[in-house]
């Protein structure tokens, strides 16, 4: 079932949580709407599911107009940010729920129920919990429990709100892998609302970020890693760092001596450029008033660790270490810049390299974010 | 092997914050003084009669008609305080009207008003020339004063505000998601509020139930104003126990006491016992 | 239109329904009175207020109400403090026999003080020859009011202190208060607003009190008669128009109290919680204790 959004405004008072807001989900998709609290994607959630009335702007879902129509008689799925689970109802009542307030003629009867409900606990890998009560689950079982009440009523369209906020991390993630293949199974259209970048682009086959009640870009997880559509994606996504430079001549500088300028072909003028971790690496240097300075090294992968680097001025900047040469901390160090995403003053962005980039990449034998340790020629620092 | 100094039991219950004792101590004796060795002469005292002219104090039949109308009558009140009460508690929490807050503050007045106070005040309103009294005596020759309907209505005034205290607080928790998620399974509104909301209420009606109940039991001031007192119609179990006293049969008024006092805690027991069965699977 | 609102004509019909019971059953009430008192005029309600009786009633209303208010303010609080902010064996108990009052007949308050202290009573022959009189006198009027409003001051502060935690008392004994220091440094200002609520629904209930001092007062007009129970005086007597202005001066003070209980909702931020849900407390808590040996956990 596709869904298309046009032009979808609904304000709160003063604010706008939709504002104008446009949208094509096509059948079978699995999208996901991320942004920060208050971007708005709680409210589209809500107003898809007809439980928030639109002011302007049209859904159709399916190819039928939704304004009027109002929730009950939609038929979408939704899976509530805290489960919503009725309290007074056992596992079983809350799934049987939905085909037991059917009309009449077509609610089915006592044992086609339970059928179904058993059928739903079966998929949703819980069917020891059929007599139990929503306060003696956990987190994860809840969940559960929750989507397949939803899915109880063979929706055509799933909408889940930050599912997984409640779960921890570990459970998380597991519960995450589980629901992308029971999307793969079922191949219900689907939309999920988060806040949590990783969880959107494993999931999803497209992600749109949301900014202040617009949907900011719309993509697939890959493209939206690696060519974001506004700086604020470029923020949002990736755990970039955010630097102003400025560009003169094709070259954009950073005011910092330890980081290198980029070739960019932008108009000169003040530029934003978003660093990634993985776009930086960092290496021991002699000691130099204008040198960055290790302050923290996490354990991350053995080969790789990342660092954190104070440089001059009160900057820091998330870097990761050349493979096979440790770095302590305090110990001074240089940074080699890979790539950056760059926004002009035009508003144009571009993927910058090193003015001498392909030099640079076959000399660290790198690819871009990948780690090959172990085959670097060594530079003495 | 060496354990450090053993804890008294003393230092392993308390917290950390000093002051446990003197504290401790004044509530204990503040309690003993006022409440539980009064409550004790209530327990021994009508045991002084015998067993024998125990039961022949309690089975008078003017005790047991006051026993009856007593618990009757707070059991009557309290039934329809629930829903009023229902009814007062989603006004307030769920709808919006001029007043609302006038009606919120409202509901709490028969606990502010002292007992004499509502007791002439009813007694005013529904006498044959009260301002309700008159009407109801001339359209439907319905006398409400000085009958054990009358009882009702004070009972009804006093226990109004814990059906609906008692609901307020749930139905505020409640929340819209539980509906919304009905809403979008396909329930219209009849069903979600017969099916969901309506359950979720339910344990806390019964509550605002026991304690309406509770409360009208032992209701004195504002039913002797308005009941008419006649003895095995309108005279209740508080009234009996100060007409004991005033014979100066203690054991008896303390029989009446006792058995007021058993009998309500077998009430609310049974309440409490279905309210359980009610939440069943919520521990 | 919202997916969880009701059609217009019922939320309208639902709002007309809940102010029509709120005008029968709580304000025409409390206008009844008004009208009753001032029925025959001002001048005769005035008189009534006046009248030495009266006013020896109202002087009784406030000594009673001066002795008992304060004693149950100190036990309340300190039971408060117990139970919220220290740990102890019993806590459950304790706190179910601080509500006790509340889940018994005001006659059966009064009742018990006469079965102790009235002529027949344990302590009455002993009283007696010392010539001490407590029922029929002031200090059963005292011990009585004690009992019923025993429970106000602790359960109007309690859910408050126990929201607040210990964190902040912890902190002050880190830093070597001791328990008065803390008790009046840190948890008081904490809870000022309930306190005086509490505190206001002490008095009120104390000077409102019916029939817990009918028990013990002996109606003794002009000595041990106090307001409420002038009230039924006056009106055995048929002196409706005196009752009713009597009635009057004890309603402003509910209303004062009810408008002052607000003020602090507000001031506090939270609904001053009352002890209203006492009796079935007490069940939840006596019947888990009956009931627990047989359920399985």
């Amino acid at each position: 079932m596709s869904v298309i959004v046009e032009g979808l405004v609904r304000r709160f008072g003063a604010t706008a949580a939709l504002d104008g807001v446009s949208l094509s989900i096509r059948e079978g998709e699995f999208a996901a709407l991320l942004g920060p609290s208050g971007s708005g994607k709680t409210t589209l959630l809500r107003v898809l599911a007809g439980l928030e009335p639109q002011e302007a702007g049209r859904v159709a879902i399916a190819g039928r107009e939704m304004a009027g129509v109002p929730a009950r008689e939609r038929g979408i799925g939704v899976v509530f940010q805290n489960y919503a689970l009725f309290r007074h109802m056992s596992v079983f009542d809350n799934i049987a729920f939905g085909l037991s307030v059917q009309p009449r003629g077509r609610r089915p009867d006592r044992a086609e129920t339970a059928a179904r409900v058993r059928e739903l606990l079966r998929l949703t890998q819980i069917p020891e919990l059929e007599r139990r009560w929503p306060d003696q689950l956990s987190g994860g079982q809840r969940q559960r429990v929750a989507l397949a009440r939803a899915l109880a009523i063979q929706p055509k369209l799933l909408l889940l709100d930050e599912p997984f906020g409640a779960l921890d991390a570990l459970v998380r993630r597991e519960v995450r892998r589980w629901l992308r293949g029971l999307h793969e199974r079922l191949g219900i259209t689907t939309i999920l609302v988060t806040h949590d970048q990783e969880e959107a682009m494993e999931l999803a086959d497209r992600v749109a970020v949301m900014d202040r009640g617009r949907i900011a870009q719309f993509d697939a997880p890959a493209a939206i890693l690696d060519s974001p559509a506004t700086p604020f994606v470029a923020g949002f996504v990736g755990e970039a760092a955010r630097l102003e430079g400025a560009v003169g001549g094709g070259v954009l500088r950073f005011g910092q001596a330890a980081l290198p300028p980029l070739a960019v072909s932008l108009p000169d003028g003040p530029a934003l450029a978003f660093i990634r971790p993985w776009d930086l690496l960092a290496e021991p240097a002699a000691e130099a008033a204008d040198q960055g300075r290790v302050r923290q090294v996490r354990p991350g992968s053995q080969a790789q660790p990342r660092v954190i680097v104070d440089l001059p001025g009160g900057v820091a900047l998330d870097a990761m270490a050349r493979p096979g040469v440790p770095l302590e901390r305090g110990q001074p160090c240089r940074l080699r810049l890979l790539s950056a995403q760059v926004f002009g003053a035009d508003g144009r962005r571009e993927n910058a390299f090193p003015s001498d980039a392909q030099a640079e990449r076959d000399e660290t034998g790198l690819p871009r974010g990948a780690a090959g340790p172990g085959r670097l020629p060594l530079r003495s620092g | 092997m060496s354990a450090g100094p053993a804890l008294s039991p003393r230092a392993r219950r308390q917290t950390a914050i000093p002051g446990f004792g003197l504290a401790f101590g004044i509530t204990l004796f503040w309690l003993s003084a006022i409440v539980l060795v009064p409550l004790l002469a209530l327990l021994l005292r009508p045991f002084e009669l015998g067993l024998d002219g125990l039961w022949a104090s309690l089975a008078e039949p003017r005790v047991a008609a006051s026993l009856r109308l007593s618990f009757g009558a707070a059991l009557l009140a309290a039934a329809l305080a629930a829903p009023l009460g229902l009814l007062l508690a989603w006004a307030v929490v769920r709808l919006r009207f001029p007043g609302r807050a006038v009606l919120d503050a409202a509901i709490d007045l028969p606990f502010a008003l002292p007992t004499a106070v509502a007791g002439l005040a009813l007694t005013a309103l529904l006498a044959p020339n009260g301002w309700l009294g008159a009407p109801l005596a001339a359209w439907f020759g319905w006398q409400v004063a000085f009958t054990p309907a009358g009882i009702v209505v004070a009972l009804l005034f006093v226990a109004l505000p814990f059906t609906a205290r008692t609901v307020e607080p749930v139905l505020r928790d409640l929340g819209r998601e539980a509906e919304e998620a009905a809403a979008t399974l396909g329930a219209s509104r009849l069903q979600t509020l017969r099916r969901v909301v309506l359950p979720a209420l339910a344990p806390a009606l019964l509550t605002g139930f026991g304690l309406g109940f509770a409360r009208a039991v032992g209701e004195y001031g504002s039913v002797i104003f308005i009941a008419g007192n006649m003895p095995m119609v309108s005279e209740i179990a508080p009234l009996l126990i100060t007409i004991r006293l005033e014979q100066f049969d203690y054991a008896g008024a303390a029989a009446i006491g006792l058995a007021m006092l058993l009998l309500a805690f077998g009430v609310l027991l049974l309440l409490n016992l279905a309210q359980r069965a009610l939440r069943r699977g919520l521990a | 239109m919202n997916a969880t609102e009701d059609p217009r004509w019922f939320r309208a019909l639902l709002a007309l329904l809940a102010i029509l019971t709120g005008l029968l059953l709580l304000a025409l009430p409390l206008a009844a009175v008004f009208a009753e008192a001032l029925r025959r005029g001002w001048d005769v309600a005035r008189a009534a207020i006046l009248e030495p009786d009266t006013l020896a009633a109202i002087r009784m209303t406030l000594i009673v109400a001066a002795i008992s208010v304060p004693l149950n303010t100190v036990g309340g609080l300190a039971a408060a403090w117990c139970i919220a902010k220290h740990d102890f064996p019993g806590k459950r108990l304790l706190l179910v026999l601080v509500e006790l009052p509340l889940s018994v007949s005001p006659v059966i308050a009064g009742l018990v003080f006469v079965l102790v202290f009235g002529l027949q009573g344990w302590l009455g022959p002993w009283l007696q020859a010392r010539g001490i009189q407590v029922i029929f006198a002031l200090p059963g009027l005292v011990l009585a009011t004690l009992f019923v409003t025993f429970p106000f001051v602790a359960r109007t502060v309690l859910p408050l202190m126990q929201d607040q935690g210990r964190a902040e008392e912890e902190a002050a004994a880190t830093l070597g208060a001791s328990g008065w220091q803390i008790f009046q440094r840190v948890t008081l200002p904490n809870i000022r607003w309930a306190l005086l609520a509490g505190v206001l629904l002490c008095n009120a209930r104390a000077m409102g009190e019916f029939g817990a001092v009918s028990v013990v007062s002996g109606h003794i007009r002009g000595q041990t008669n106090t307001m409420p129970l002038h009230v039924e005086i006056l009106y055995n007597e048929y002196q409706f128009a005196g009752a009713a202005a009597v009635a009057a001066l004890l309603a402003l003070l509910g209303l004062v109290t009810l408008v002052a209980k607000s003020v602090l909702e507000r001031l506090s931020g939270r609904r001053v919680s009352g002890a209203e849900g006492a009796p079935m407390r007490m069940l939840t808590v006596v019947s888990g204790g009956l009931l627990l040996p047989f359920v399985q956990v």
